[in-house]
């Protein structure tokens, strides 16, 4: 019979449990109903007892590892306190949600427990074995695995699962010893990249304001391609008038800034460049593949290397002169042959932006 | 402390990005059709770590560089005809299956088995870099198996820069959520680096690099060790392209003024 232990950790923003953590115990509950398997949770905190115990998930076990060294994100110790618990709940089935902190460590727990692990996992189910879903070479192909070997972790992709929202109440948390390893890492800290620090601007009563590119939780993901920094109908490049518009369009609508590779590439080989757009932006092939539930492209030719980053957009709209580009060959909703420039100008208008965007340094 | 590294860069192939994959099921499970006569590059995020990792050996002199790469010994040495020529390194390989339907837990064996005996590889000095997530299984976690068969205790993972210090400790930047990044210092060797884009461009062919390192490369070919990789439990239910088609509308007779009052409304719709 299987047994499933969630583990989960807390977010830095302050909230007991990150949004994927939440949703890894949605999944959790799920699966043991299915399966007719015990629950049990385990979370990885720097939070105080008080805390911990304020949350309660149904009636399963709760673990928790706990403390100063488990505060922050690092392999040494966040290694040491998912074996804790591992070892502890002694689960055939390990579900975490595939956050940074955990997809550094999942796979060393797993060695060290003599599992096996798979990531990525999109959908899980199970009524006589258990089966996950996960995509291959870069979201082109989907495969549905199961394996043999116990115990199973599985890390799951965020926004996949309802967050779980159960009703808090007090519940009895097992804290569990842990010794901390020799750490040789300190974490300092986070901070958005330099570049993204551009992106900044003074709101319509002289505040100043900042704000940030990528936000996963964005309703809308607006890509910009490398023909905002082509030669446009009059035969010159309008660098400065692509910023300002693509600034001003993302702050208003409030969406997240993507972007294909050839745009943020070609800093390095030496064209125009939109400086306030990082690898992080990246989308496609070897960038990301956000889950927003519309996204618009603009300027983008829309090739296979980056649309299989839009594997889990929605609704999928673009822009582009060109009535032949891939997007129009069954890859968007609706493609608009338009010029982007005058496009985004209007629709900036009609959303009202109050925002000026100053003209970022490196643009001209 | 001495400032020199041991860098050992784990690396894949895996087909051009641009080349259509299908499935398909054969006696050893699913793979991809005609995988072996596809255009292969370097998997592209190894290829970062492979392009930072002498980058960072030139700032420190007695610093070396391996490149390990499991595949099919044929081809490796065609891959090899095109990044021997970036910069200079001393190959490891290991002929094995290619693709990403293979068990990690195997590969990241079989690439620590292959690290744990070069000659001359010091331990304390190494860093051990690689793609964050390759291109085909994508899984993110091969390295990290590597690191931890190898009894390293500091790993990072989504790396885009390193930076070390005189004193041998280095701070590094990791991908978080959210579009930011993780700012930690490390000690020093050892380490594993699985690096996302890095700050590197692509280096130009040298063919002068290229000759040099072929006088090793060769060799090391005709001495690969041959490895089978097995599936450990792992059972391919399924294997399928996306059936998602979508109808698309081209819009070709509206105004700008027009489009954008639509996608206004497309965007404030719930």
């Amino acid at each position: 019979m299987e047994s499933i232990l969630v583990l989960a950790h807390s977010d830095e923003t302050g909230e007991p449990l990150s949004k994927g953590s939440l949703e890894a115990v949605t999944a959790g509950r799920e699966l043991a109903a299915q399966l007719g398997a015990t629950l049990t949770v385990g979370i990885i905190c720097g939070i105080s007892d008080n805390m911990v115990n304020s949350l309660s998930f149904a009636g399963a076990r709760l673990l928790v590892v706990s403390g100063e060294a488990f505060a922050q994100p690092r392999y040494a110790s966040d290694a040491a306190a998912c074996e804790g618990i591992c070892r502890a709940a002694q689960a055939t089935i390990v579900l975490a949600p595939h956050s940074s902190r955990f997809a550094r460590v999942m796979a060393a727990v797993a060695h060290r427990m003599q599992g096996c692990i798979d990531t990525h996992i999109t959908v899980m189910n199970g009524v006589d074995e258990v089966h996950a879903t996960r995509w291959f070479y870069r979201q082109r192909m989907e495969a549905v695995v199961t394996r043999e070997s116990r115990p199973w972790f599985l890390l799951l992709d965020s926004g996949t699962h309802a967050a779980y929202a159960g009703e808090a109440a007090p519940v009895q948390a097992e804290q569990i010893a842990v010794e901390v390893p020799a750490l040789r890492t300190t974490v300092l800290g986070t901070r958005v990249p330099e570049q993204g620090a551009i992106l900044a601007g003074t709101a319509s009563d002289g505040s100043s304001q900042r704000w940030e590119t990528i936000r996963p939780d964005a309703k809308l993901l607006f890509v910009a391609g490398a023909g905002w920094t082509k030669k446009q109908p009059d035969g010159k490049i309008h660098v400065a008038e692509a910023g300002e518009l693509i600034l001003q369009f993302v702050h208003a609508s409030g969406a997240s800034l993507g972007s294909s590779k050839s745009l943020v590439d070609q800093g390095g080989e030496g064209a125009p460049v939109l400086p306030f757009l990082t690898h992080l932006n990246q989308v496609g092939q070897t960038g990301s593949t956000p889950r927003h539930p519309k996204g618009l492209a603009t300027c983008c030719h829309g090739e296979e290397p980056h649309v299989v980053g839009w594997r889990f957009i929605g609704e999928r709209r673009a822009i582009s002169l060109d009535p032949n580009c891939s997007w129009t060959r069954g890859k968007a909703d609706v493609v608009y042959v338009a010029d982007a420039f005058q496009v985004m100008e209007r629709v900036n208008s009609l959303l009202g932006t109050q925002v000026s965007c100053g003209v970022p340094e490196g643009i001209s | 402390m001495s400032d020199s590294y041991h860098i050992v860069v784990c690396a894949g192939i895996v087909p051009d990005p641009l080349q259509t994959l299908e499935p398909t099921t054969g006696e050893n499970g699913p793979g991809v059709k005609n995988e072996m006569l596809l255009p292969a590059v370097l998997d592209p995020w190894a290829a970062s770590a492979f392009y930072e990792a002498p980058n960072l050996a030139a700032k420190h002199a007695g610093s070396r560089v391996w490149l390990v790469s499991l595949g099919p010994k044929a081809k490796l040495q065609q891959l090899m005809m095109t990044v021997a020529q970036k910069a200079s390194f001393e190959l490891v390989p290991i002929d094995g299956p290619i693709g990403g339907f293979t068990d990690a837990h195997a590969t990241a064996a079989a690439l620590a088995d292959a690290i744990a005996v070069i000659p001359e590889l010091d331990r304390s000095k190494l860093l051990l870099f690689g793609g964050w997530e390759s291109a085909t299984r994508g899984a993110g976690v091969t390295l990290q198996l590597v690191g931890e068969r190898l009894g390293i205790m500091d790993q990072f993972q989504g790396v885009d820069r390193i930076d070390a210090r005189d004193d041998g400790s280095f701070e590094v930047l990791e991908r978080v959520e959210g579009g930011k990044h993780q700012i930690s210092v490390c000690a020093g060797a050892p380490a594993v680096l699985g690096w996302a884009t890095g700050n590197l461009a692509e280096p130009r062919n040298n063919p002068r690099v290229g000759m040099a390192n072929m006088r090793t490369i060769m060799p090391a070919l005709q001495k690969a060790k041959s490895v089978s990789l097995a599936a450990d439990g792992l059972r391919y239910i399924s294997v399928s392209l996306p059936s998602q088609q979508r109808t698309t509308r081209v819009v070709k007779d509206l105004t700008a003024d027009e489009i954008a009052r639509e996608l206004v409304e497309w965007i404030e719709a719930e």
